[in-house]
């Protein structure tokens, strides 16, 4: 394999690195690209494309790729990422890749983060532009950040070669970060890819740090007061026939491949220009050593100032062709270019009838520049209008929304000059409306260099100043440009077959045009019809080209028919990223009580409730869940139980107006409530469904302390404070949350007042003394705490309340008296699905009122209001076949019903349609029943008491499961057991 | 994500809020003289405009209070922030 | 009898050059609920010794530490131990004014994080702009850090005060570690 590596680069200075590509050894340089190293390599042909099986190559030089996909598979899989892009690593091992790609067969060992950061001026962008706007805001003392997605600044300039203040521009770029570094309020990201620019300036960038870094890639959240875009802008391509052979490059690509990583893309090229810029590109690739075969140049006048005989020492080795197109690629044995069509090219239109004098042009590059589309896309996602400009045949920023500004190519200004003028100003006032006003300093100057680093001493100058370049500046120079760029799109012809707009989707212009003949106008409808733009370039090059061929063939003007959305992400990244810290055990808070290292010790397993951790049963050696289980309520139901409560909220509610305002809230009364008493409550929403439910206790005149349900303990306590503020903030009431100040043991059976007699030896606990639904303050274990005595299990039982520091303390005390099993939640939702309690949020769903739960007795006729009552009475809650809480009792009693299944009254199943009266919310093992039980949502429940229904359960044409209805509490109807 | 100028925090992320609809919809004084269509209209009516609207926002990760703005929702600019009490004025 | 037990008892504290992060357990923690234009958020400032901060997103020293949770509602934390006595003295203050008096020392456990890189390290979780101009010593906020809820008190040399509910506590530890990493 022949190098195509230019002799004496200082590229080449980098270290060796060994890759293997499509399972052939290669070497590289520290500092490739792997697409550059492919390119040195001789690589042309790096994948073939998903759906045409066509050869693709190398197209462009950075994130703006459309072809050159590959699939990293050492050191860690990676799919579908953009050779262009992957910095070129000691080992790498990548296949070209050809449609989907393979994600990893394993977890990511790496670590993703994220940061906050804040900052006066964000500039996005480290080019010309980009770094003047950062060195004069920063000179302000703002905070400053300088995000740029390369590994080292300097934007375009190494690329092409040009001086700043009489140095490489490279070198200029590291000397602007140095004094940034200098600077205590100014931040460099490099390798920082903005990606998406939201309201209120907040853009969120990807950091790729590297393997060796304590996170592989970080994202940024970025709040700016003020944005700097000096995004730069895209050489756009033009659709003609053949355009996607390998070996059909962007001009500035190949520019950038041969200054920047002294790399040759080809031997000798054809350039296909409409514009002046392209000269500068053979220019450099004529020094270069690759051969100019040909410059074709759309435009009938051929620049003077750049024809090849302004540069001293070069001459193109083939002509200047103005007034010409390229018609035709052809291919070599490997698929890519091995020779150019080019025709005379006269009026316009859109069929090939304009075309003359073919002639066919060997080589192996051909090099496209169809003018420059600036990098709108966060100035688009900001907000900001885009306009187009005539002139330069592209669009540009507009009016913008947020204090946001685009600088330099980003906003249309082409000239190096230019952009270090226009980005100088707008760093300075950027700074000054975030209030740093900016020091005045001079602009950085372009002063010809007779020797630029990486290019031959003959080369000459490139933008002398006050001289506009190939192309016209937007506002800053008043100069004219040699020669208007021309806004060429595709060459026409009568088969626009191979015209590739999107390369990646491989859409044609004949997709296109198909599109438009099936009579779509909008691009976005296009774009979804023939996915231009959807890959994962999202239509860096073909969006605009695709714009511009819908104008074409709808015959309106493309300013007016507008572009595509810009959508963040600019580049893909990651979901690894994305998630950042929050995976794994990190994924989502796991909130745990104070008693929890007890109940890992003791090989609870868990039920996650919410965030929260909660014991779900205590399997004993050989146990299933359902053996533990029906030994937990067993224990409970004939000695005594114990369970972590800790995690219901509690929300103290403090305040004259206290008994008020739970009246207003809860369906029942509150005020009434004695000190030392204790009431069940329900909440509804103003609609009259059921929201949540628990105790309120009265600790004093003015003091209640109410219990949520575990789940809704933020939203209750949100709840509350909606109404007290938004509504009655008159009431003299505070509220605050506790939950968390107590933890809670839930003590229940027969035998839990003796445990607690002799846990609390100073508490009268007999029935009498310490009667149902009621609180007392003691100390239990030696411990301050408050004794609730109220039942979640029909069975005698307490909950004991000492603050979180004791909780430990507690339970080992209660388990410590040998007389207690602890339970889980499992058995708790059995037993209280025995007596027919429901759990809000399993047997409601927010369709729910009290009296469909069958608890008209919790809703109080004596308030004249509370919220939901008036919905009590609207038509729709009262009609008679609602769905009520019933019982179900399978035929078969070792049947258990899957929750959430489906109710009917036949069997077996007629047709569909078929009606479901409704759905099972509770199912279980009773071993106080010696049978499975279910709750159910059932319409006209209450009616249908005795009646024999049916849960289709098996695959279809097994007849369903018959059941029969009951009430809801299965256990203990008289509450006998209450007292002990 | 937006910034919401809460009136005692000062600016701070849309994350740390919870939103809380349309402004200036008072419950009822008396909600039992009511007919059912006007409930109803209480209940489940809110306007959608594009434009101004004023509209209730919690700062439930700060302060737990709530306030109400103007915000223009083609924009998401905002105006005229105001503590909670006004809410129902 | 066992002892008390705090929510981050046996986890390790970190010390190393530039970070710091232990937990202050067991800190008395009473929430408190005054007018602020009232006689008795005066009267309530004599008995801490400090004015109630009026300043939105402020914190004050004085015989406890007083912090701006809302308008009308403070954090005041002292030492271990003194919740009962601060209870009933700021209750007496109040005298027959309206105020709200809540004991949740234990509802929430403090982490100090301190050293050179302490911002550094919140930033990693925390949307606040922590930039000294801006959150100096002396500012408190609610917020979140990571996935959770935490009041956040700027002390003097870079230090920070992060009280965390008890439940969360585990997992903010486990964050804040997998955080530090970079800086250990």
């Amino acid at each position: 394999m022949t190098s195509r590596r230019r002799d004496g680069h200082p590229a080449h200075a980098g270290e060796a690195l060994r890759f293997r590509y499509d399972g052939r050894d290669y070497e590289g340089r520290a500092g490739d690209t792997l697409a550059a190293a492919l390119l040195a390599n001789g690589v042309r042909v790096v994948t073939r494309s998903a759906g045409l099986d066509r050869p693709r190559g190398v197209y462009a030089a950075w994130t703006e790729e459309p072809n050159a996909l590959v699939q990293i598979e050492k050191p860690f899989p990676e799919p579908m990422l953009q050779a262009t892009t992957v910095e070129l690593y000691d080992g790498l091992v990548a296949t070209g890749l050809r449609g989907r790609g393979r994600l990893a067969d394993r977890p990511d060992p790496a670590r993703y983060d994220a940061c906050h950061a804040h900052c006066d001026v964000l500039v996005v962008g480290a080019g010309p532009a980009g770094l003047a706007a950062a060195s004069a805001a920063a000179a302000s003392g703002a905070r400053v950040i300088l995000a740029d997605d390369r590994p080292a600044a300097g934007g375009s300039l190494p690329d092409t070669g040009e001086t700043v203040d009489g140095v490489p521009g490279a070198r200029w770029a590291a000397g602007v970060l140095a004094e940034l570094a200098e600077r205590p309020e100014a931040r460099v990201l490099t390798c920082t890819s903005v990606f998406g620019h939201y309201d209120d300036n907040y853009l969120v960038a990807v950091e790729r740090r590297g393997e060796a870094a304590a996170s592989r890639e970080r994202i940024w959240r970025i709040r700016a007061r003020r944005v700097v875009l000096a995004t730069g802008a895209h050489e756009r391509p033009i659709a003609f026939a053949g355009n996607d052979l390998p070996g059909v490059m962007l001009a500035g690509a190949a520019r950038a491949y041969a200054n920047r990583y002294g790399v040759l893309a080809g031997r000798r090229a054809v350039v296909f220009t409409a514009n002046d810029s392209a000269y500068e590109a053979a220019r450099d690739l004529a020094a270069a050593g690759i051969e100019i075969a040909a410059v074709i140049d759309a435009r009938t006048t051929v620049p003077a100032r750049l024809e090849p005989g302004a540069f001293p020492g070069h001459v193109f080795a083939g002509p200047v062709l103005p007034g010409h197109v390229v018609t035709g690629v052809g291919a070599g044995p490997d698929g890519s270019v091995a020779s150019v069509t080019v025709s005379a090219f006269s009026g316009s239109g859109l069929s090939g009838s304009g075309l003359s004098g073919e002639r066919e042009i060997e080589a192996d590059l051909l090099l496209v520049s169809g003018g420059w589309n600036p990098v709108v896309h966060l100035f688009s996602q900001s907000g900001g209008a885009l306009r187009f400009d005539d002139g330069l045949g592209a669009f540009l920023p507009g009016v913008s929304v947020q204090p946001v500004e685009a600088v330099g190519a980003a906003r249309g200004v082409f000239t190096l000059a230019g952009c270090l003028e226009d980005g100088a100003a707008a760093g300075a006032r950027a700074a000054e409306a975030a209030g740093f006003p900016a020091p005045q300093r001079p602009v950085p100057t372009v002063i010809p260099a007779t020797v630029a680093a990486g290019r031959t001493a003959a080369t000459p100058p490139v933008t002398p100043p006050a001289t506009p370049s190939a192309t016209p500046s937007a506002t800053l120079s008043a100069t004219p440009p040699a020669t208007p760029p021309m806004a060429l799109w595709l060459v026409p012809a009568d088969d626009y077959g191979t015209h590739f707009v999107d390369l990646q989707r491989e859409v044609t212009v004949a997709d296109v045009m198909r599109a438009t003949g099936s009579g779509l106008r909008s691009v976005e409808h296009v774009k979804r019809y023939t996915t231009a733009g959807t890959a994962h370039d999202q239509g860096k090059l073909s969006g605009v080209l695709t714009s511009a061929i819908v104008a074409h063939a709808t015959g309106v003007e493309i300013g007016d028919l507008g572009t595509t959305t810009f959508r963040a992400p600019y580049v893909p990244v990651s979901f690894a990223a994305l998630a950042g810290r929050d995976r794994g055990a990190l994924h989502d808070p796991v909130r745990v009580t104070s008693l929890h290292s007890w109940h890992v010790a003791h090989g609870a397993l868990f039920e996650n409730v919410g965030q929260w951790k909660r014991p779900w049963y205590y399997p004993r050696p050989g146990e299933d869940m359902d053996t533990a289980v029906l030994r937990e309520c067993a224990a409970v139901r004939d000695g005594a139980g114990a369970m972590d409560a800790s995690t219901l909220g509690k929300i103290d509610v403090q305040g004259p107006d206290a008994g008020e305002f739970l009246d207003r809230l809860y369906t029942n009364m509150m005020s009434t409530l004695k000190v030392g008493a204790v009431r069940y409550g329900v909440m509804c929403r103003a609609d009259g469904m059921v929201f949540d439910d628990g105790t309120v206790m009265r600790l004093a005149d003015d003091r209640f302390l109410a219990t949520t349900t575990t789940g809704n303990a933020a939203a209750v306590l949100d709840w509350m404070e909606e109404w007290l503020q938004t509504e009655w903030p008159s009431l003299r009431v505070s509220l605050t949350s506790v939950t968390e100040h107590w933890a809670t043991v839930a003590l229940a059976g027969p035998r839990s007042r003796e445990v607690l007699a002799g846990l609390a030896p100073g508490l009268a606990v007999d029935a009498a003394s310490f009667p149902f639904m009621t609180w007392r303050d003691a100390e239990v274990a030696g411990l301050a705490a408050r004794v609730c005595r109220i039942s979640f299990s029909g069975e005698l039982a307490y909950e004991i309340n000492v603050t979180a520091w004791d909780g430990l303390a507690l339970w080992e005390a209660v388990m410590g008296t040998g007389a207690v099993t602890p339970y889980g939640t499992e058995t708790m939702h059995v037993l209280r699905a025995e007596k027919g309690y429901p759990i809000i949020g399993q047997d409601t769903d927010g369709t729910v009122t009290p009296a469909d739960l069958g608890m008209d007795w919790i809703v109080s006729k004596k308030k004249a209001d509370f919220v939901g009552r008036r919905s009590f009475s609207r038509p729709d809650t009262s009609r008679p076949d609602r769905k009520h809480l019933v019982g179900l009792l399978p035929d078969d009693p070792g049947l258990r019903l899957p929750e959430g299944a489906q109710i009917v009254a036949v069997s077996p199943l007629p047709e569909p349609p078929v009606r479901a009266l409704g759905h099972v919310t509770s199912s279980y093992r009773s071993a106080a029943l010696g049978r499975t039980f279910a709750l159910a949502l059932v319409a006209g429940g209450r009616d249908r008491i005795g009646e024999r229904l049916y849960v289709p359960l098996g695959p279809p044409g097994d007849d369903p499961v018959p059941v029969t209805v009951t009430g809801p509490v299965l256990y203990d109807p008289e509450g006998a057991r209450r007292d002990g | 994500m937006l910034l919401i100028p809460c009136p005692w925090c000062g600016p701070r992320d849309e994350a740390e809020f919870h939103y809380g609809g349309q402004a200036h919809v008072a419950y009822p004084d008396d909600p039992a003289a009511l007919s059912d269509e006007e409930w109803a209209r209480y209940l489940f009516f809110r306007d959608n405009p594009k434009g101004r609207f004023a509209e209730r926002w919690s700062h439930a990760a700060g302060c737990r209070r709530w306030f109400t703005l103007t915000r223009d929702t083609s924009t998401n600019t905002f105006t005229n922030t105001s503590a909670a009490p006004e809410v129902t004025a | 009898m066992a002892e008390r037990v705090s929510p981050l008892a046996g986890f390790e504290p970190v010390s190393a050059e530039g970070l710091r992060i232990a937990e202050v357990p067991f800190l008395t923690q009473v929430n408190l609920r005054a007018d602020p234009e009232s006689p008795a958020a005066a009267a309530l400032g004599d008995a801490l010794g400090v004015p109630l901060p009026a300043e939105p997103g402020t914190w004050a020293r004085g015989d406890a530490d007083v912090l701006w949770l809302g308008p009308d509602e403070w954090l005041v934390v002292g030492p271990p131990g003194g919740a009962a006595e601060l209870e009933s003295r700021l209750r007496k203050a109040a005298g027959e004014a309206r105020v709200g008096v809540t004991d949740v020392s234990a509802q929430r456990t403090t982490v100090l994080v301190g050293g050179s890189r302490s911002r550094d390290l919140l930033a990693h979780g925390c949307a606040l702009d922590l930039h000294p101009r801006m959150f100096g010593p002396g500012r408190c906020a609610q917020t979140s850090l990571a996935r959770a809820q935490v009041v956040l008190a700027a002390r003097e040399g870079g230090e920070f005060a992060v009280l965390v509910r008890s439940s969360f506590a585990a997992y903010l530890w486990a964050w804040l570690l997998d955080a530090a990493a970079e800086y250990l």
